[in-house]
C-alpha cells in the first residue's frame, strides 16, 4: 500500500515541479529509469514468491541504476554510447518481460 | 535466503504453481491491507522512480532541441542539413532561372501582341472595317450642266490617295477602300453598288494642307470639275468623323505567300 502510494506521490511531484534534467545527466536518465523498473518488477516477483527482502531490494535498485548509467557513460567515452544504450535497454527489457511473465503466473494463474 | 537477487530465482515448476500462487496472492493482499516498515523504504524508492520517470517523459515530450544529443549525432544531423540546404539552394536557382525565362517569354508575347493589335487597327482602318476620326478635308462637288465625269472622280480619289489620304467616304454612305469601284449610272454615280447623287460630299482624313494642295493643282481634279461645269468646295476640318464601314470580306483566290 505504502509502495503504491509512494509511486503515486513521485508521479505527482514530478508533474508539479516539472524539473529540468541537468544537461550532463540527459543520456543517463532514461537508462536509469528502465533499470529501476527492472529492479521494481524483480522485487514484485520476489514478493509474490515469498523471498522479498527490503535490503536486497534497495541494493538491487541502486546497483541497477548505477551500473546501467555506468555502462552508458563508458559507452559514451568509447564512442559507442548509442549502441550500448540500446544494448542495455534490450537486456533490461528482456528481464522485465520474464519477471512480468512470472508475476502474471502468480497473480492470474496463467 | 536461498538466492539474494530476486530476479534470478528459477521459474517454479508448473506442478507446484497452485500452492505458490495462492501464497503470493495472499501476500499481495496482505501487503495492500497491512502496511509494514519495509514498505516505507520501497515506497520512497518507488517515489524516486516515479519522479524520474515523469521527469524523463516530460523532457522527452518538450525538449526537441539537441541539448542532450551526442557529438557524432549532431555532426550527422548537421551534415544532413547541409546537404538538404544545398539541394534546396539548387532548386531555388533552377526555379529562378525558369521564372526569368517565363517572364522574358511573357514580355516577348506582350510586345508581339501589342504590335499585332496596332497592325490590326491600322489594317482595319485601311480596309474600312472600323469608323475613323481625325483631321482632314471635306470636298463637296455639286453637278452643274451635266453629270460629273467618272474619270474626274477617279482622278480625285487617286490624287487624294497619293497625298496621303488614310480614310475616305462619300456622302456618309460609302467607304472608299482599295477594292472600291466607281461607275457612272443614270442620275448619278454608282460606287460599290450604291447609287449616289449630287452633291457628292467626300470626307477625307489626312493632312489637310497636303490634301487640299493635291486637289488644287493646275489641271488637277478641281480644274477638271470646273471645266465640266461643276462647283467644288473644299473645307479643311480639324476633326472629321468617318462613320461608313464595309463588311469584312474573305479573299476567295488570293492567298498569303
Amino acid at each position: 500500500m505504502i509502495a503504491a502510494l509512494g509511486l503515486l506521490v513521485g508521479v505527482v511531484l514530478g508533474l508539479i515541479f516539472t524539473p529540468d534534467v541537468p544537461p550532463g545527466l540527459d543520456p543517463y536518465l532514461p537508462i536509469a529509469v528502465v533499470a529501476a523498473l527492472d529492479a521494481v518488477f524483480g522485487a514484485l516477483r520476489a514478493y509474490l514468491e515469498g523471498i522479498f527482502d527490503d535490503k536486497v531490494f534497495v541494493v538491487s535498485f541502486f546497483s541497477n541504476v548505477v551500473i546501467a548509467a555506468a555502462i552508458v557513460y563508458l559507452g559514451d567515452k568509447l564512442g559507442v554510447g548509442g549502441q550500448l544504450s540500446t544494448g542495455v535497454i534490450v537486456v533490461l527489457g528482456i528481464r522485465i518481460f520474464s519477471n512480468v511473465a512470472q508475476i502474471r503466473r502468480y497473480v492470474f494463474h496463467a | 535466503m536461498p538466492d539474494p537477487t530476486p530476479d534470478q530465482t528459477p521459474e517454479p515448476e508448473p506442478t507446484e504453481a497452485g500452492s505458490a500462487d495462492e501464497a503470493g496472492r495472499q501476500r499481495l493482499r496482505a501487503a495492500l491491507l497491512q502496511p509494514s516498515r519495509g514498505q516505507v523504504v520501497v515506497g520512497v524508492l518507488l517515489a524516486a522512480l516515479g519522479f524520474a520517470a515523469i521527469t524523463q517523459v516530460r523532457t522527452n515530450n518538450t525538449d526537441n532541441t539537441f541539448a542532450g544529443a551526442r557529438e557524432s549525432d549532431l555532426v550527422d544531423v548537421l551534415s544532413g542539413l547541409a546537404v538538404t540546404s544545398q539541394h534546396a539552394q539548387n532548386d531555388i536557382n533552377r526555379l529562378e532561372t525558369t521564372r526569368r525565362q517565363l517572364e522574358q517569354n511573357k514580355r516577348d508575347q506582350t510586345a508581339a501582341l501589342e504590335a499585332a493589335q496596332r497592325q490590326a487597327e491600322e489594317l482595319s482602318i485601311l480596309a474600312g472595317l472600323v469608323p475613323a476620326t481625325g483631321p482632314g478635308i471635306r470636298v463637296t462637288i455639286t453637278e452643274g450642266r451635266g453629270p460629273v465625269d467618272v474619270d474626274s472622280v477617279l482622278d480625285t480619289i487617286e490624287e487624294l490617295r497619293s497625298a496621303g489620304a488614310e480614310a475616305m467616304q462619300v456622302n456618309g454612305k460609302v467607304r472608299l477602300v482599295a477594292q472600291s469601284a466607281v461607275e457612272s449610272a443614270p442620275g448619278g454615280l454608282r460606287i460599290d453598288g450604291t447609287l449616289l447623287t449630287s452633291p457628292y460630299v467626300l470626307d477625307v482624313i489626312g493632312d489637310p494642307h497636303t490634301l487640299q494642295g493635291a486637289l488644287s493643282l493646275v489641271d488637277g481634279p478641281i480644274a477638271q470639275f470646273q471645266d465640266a461645269g461643276a462647283t467644288v468646295d473644299v473645307d479643311q476640318e480639324k476633326a472629321l468623323d468617318i462613320t461608313a464601314v464595309r463588311k469584312p470580306t474573305t479573299s476567295q483566290f488570293a492567298q498569303p505567300q
